[in-house]
């Protein structure tokens, strides 16, 4: 759905909507997890009644998000206060303890939360002996996990039911390009509390990398927004261009950099460096046609589309043998 | 989508989306007269579609989905898309609703104040707000009961009654047959009807009142009522809130407020006649 992405880019675009319109905003909005975003997007503007309501409902559930997002940081860092490990937090809640622009609104689902990968074998049985126990007891995805995956397999806190990521690094080892995990660590910036965050040009690259070198693009409107964002605040700052330009080739991330860079200047209007961005290519459209895949029932749409992409992510994650190889045990574990 | 239908329940509003025409001629039929959503906008969005494309016409099975979705659900049959519809109104409260705190309780009213019914899943909550809603009470809700933070009002949510296996002849036995919807049978729940509540209820659906006694029902045993502590009255309703933990603070506060300031009753009862008489006793007994 365009008009989602248009009412976030400029929120006078959504002046005017009818009834029907609205509606179908807001199941989009929802699908695409975005609902909070267009909430403050939206707030002080004059819209009718049942949208204020509905939108106001949205911006009290996107603080109740980031408050419950933080105080799992919390629990994290006193699970790992003592072992000496930098503890970095990533995505929706790094840009709610930094207070950033790309938070506000936000849905912050899972913690995700990076460590050097040498400091996993104390990291694991510290989160265990906090409460954190392991979602998927299938050996298979386990030891598949632990040899290719650039996060543990995933954990849930057995009373907060709360999921937590361990990342090591933000690609899995097997994906085409190897971005520095310890060149990011390194980089990261501390918070108040001790719990740290990537630089600015890491955190945009690590939006970059999750958008366009790993998965099937679900979600993507929202990963792009965040990208906006981010971009939209530390850009004001002409530095940053030079160093996001370096730090993406340190990393490999320059093709997808520049992918991610021309897209949110087509779906969001985000000012972004000309010269990083690059001429446009023929497929970005495509791309585009894949993010904005839903429509006003809330619904995928484009489903060759989409499909396209799903194979994509596995094309990218891994080698075509592997890609077989794994498809296969996959396809014999499933459910009858 | 092909079929749809848009109805307010109480203060939410509802469009509901079919790829099949009967369950939306099944919710025509039995919301006939409903109020439209405010403002032509519906809160929440519920899809019945096919798990895949040929699931439309190929052993047609209906998938819940909506605003709010849950990710292993099992699709019903078609013959059981009136349910699924129900399903898919309630999932978006659960999931979704967070203006009011969500109890998953009965309700009724009379002179403005409200009597709340809450248990277990068979303990008879349903089919005594059902009864009383044709005994001289309001009928606010026979699933969910919403209370707002804001005022510590209670507002009606009177979607369809659903009458589960005895329930049934109970109720046929008490209400004229236009009202009740085709019997469903072999559901995941067992056999269901469901009955629309009576014009009087579905005329004051705006209409909040104050909560005045909690009743925690429990069916098949010989009559008997104990009064509850707070703090068991607390954790009992915290536990029957599908949205206790999303509403943070406002929803301590809120159940906070209803636990000290209304009364509570564990009673236990034989049959519906008893536990009818028993709340209307107990009921006199709090000076209501």
């Amino acid at each position: 759905m365009k008009r989602l992405a248009d009412a976030l880019r400029d929120p006078a675009t959504a002046d005017g909507l009818d009834a029907e319109g609205w509606t179908g905003l807001i199941a989009a909005a929802r699908a695409e997890q975005l609902i909070g975003s267009l909430a403050f997007r939206l707030e002080g503007r004059s819209l009718p009644p049942r949208v204020e309501r509905i939108m106001e409902e949205a911006r009290t559930s996107a603080a109740q998000w980031r408050r419950s997002a933080l105080w799992e940081a919390e629990m994290a860092r006193r699970a790992l206060r003592d072992l000496d490990v930098p503890v970095v937090l990533m995505k929706g809640t790094a840009y709610a303890a930094a207070g950033l622009d790309a938070g506000v609104g936000r849905s912050i689902g899972d913690l995700d939360i990076m460590v050097p990968r040498e400091a996993l074998p104390e990291v694991e049985p510290a989160l265990l002996e906090a409460g954190w126990e392991w979602v998927k007891p299938d050996p298979y995805d386990d030891a598949y996990y632990r040899q290719w995956m650039h996060e543990l397999p995933p954990l849930i806190h057995r009373e907060r039911d709360r999921m937590i990521d361990v990342h090591h690094t933000i690609l899995p080892l097997t994906a085409r390009v190897t971005p520095d995990a310890a060149a990011m660590l390194a980089e990261s910036v501390a918070l108040p509390d001790g719990l740290r965050i990537l630089s600015p040009e890491d955190m945009v690259l690590h939006g970059v990398a999750h958008l366009f070198a790993d998965g099937d693009l679900a979600g993507g409107l929202r990963n792009l927004w965040d990208q906006d964002r981010l971009l939209r605040q530390f850009g004001a700052d002409k530095s940053f261009w030079v160093r996001l330009g370096a730090r993406a080739d340190l990393h490999g991330l320059g093709t997808h950099l520049a992918r991610a860079l021309r897209l949110a200047r087509r779906i969001y209007g985000t000012p972004v460096d000309r010269v990083i961005a690059g001429r446009g290519r023929l497929s970005d459209l495509w791309f585009a046609r894949r993010l904005t895949a839903r429509d006003g029932w809330g619904r995928e749409t484009r489903k060759l589309t989409v499909f396209a992409f799903y194979v994509r992510s596995h094309w990218l994650r891994m080698p075509p043998l592997m890609l077989a190889r794994h498809l296969w045990t996959k396809w014999r574990k499933r459910p009858a | 989508m092909r079929h749809r239908f848009d109805l307010r329940i109480g203060p939410v509003g509802f469009r509901i989306g079919s790829a099949w025409r009967a369950p939306i001629a099944a919710l025509g039929q039995l919301y006939r007269g409903y109020p439209k959503p405010v403002d032509g906008i519906a809160d929440f969005t519920v899809r019945l579609e096919p798990e895949t494309r040929w699931r439309r016409f190929v052993r047609p099975s209906v998938a819940i989905r909506g605003d709010f979705t849950l990710p292993d659900a099992a699709p019903l049959a078609l013959a059981h898309g009136l349910l699924a519809a129900e399903m898919g109104m309630n999932l978006q409260m659960a999931l979704g609703q967070r203006r009011y705190l969500i109890l998953h309780a009965s309700a009724v009213e009379r002179d403005g104040r409200a009597l709340l019914m809450t248990g277990h899943s068979g303990a008879g909550k349903s089919t005594l707000a059902a009864i009383l809603g044709e005994r001289g009470w309001r009928f606010m809700g026979d699933e969910f009961a919403l209370l707002d933070p804001a005022t510590g009002l209670l507002h009606a949510f009177p979607r369809l009654v659903s009458l589960k296996n005895q329930a049934i002849a109970a109720m046929e036995a008490e209400v004229a047959p236009d009202r009740f919807g085709p019997r469903l049978s072999g559901t995941p729940k067992g056999d269901i009807r469901h009955l629309r509540p009576n014009d009087a209820a579905i005329a004051a659906m705006s209409a909040p009142a104050r909560p005045a006694l909690i009743l925690f029902p429990r069916f098949g045993f010989e009559s008997a009522e104990r009064p509850m502590g707070e703090s068991e009255v607390f954790v009992r309703l915290t536990q029957a809130s599908t949205n206790y933990v999303a509403l943070g603070e406002p929803g301590f506060d809120a159940l906070g407020h209803l636990v000290k300031s209304v009364p509570a009753r564990a009673i236990d009862y034989p049959d519906t006649g008893s536990a009818v008489t028993m709340a209307e006793r107990l009921w006199r007994e709090a000076g209501l």
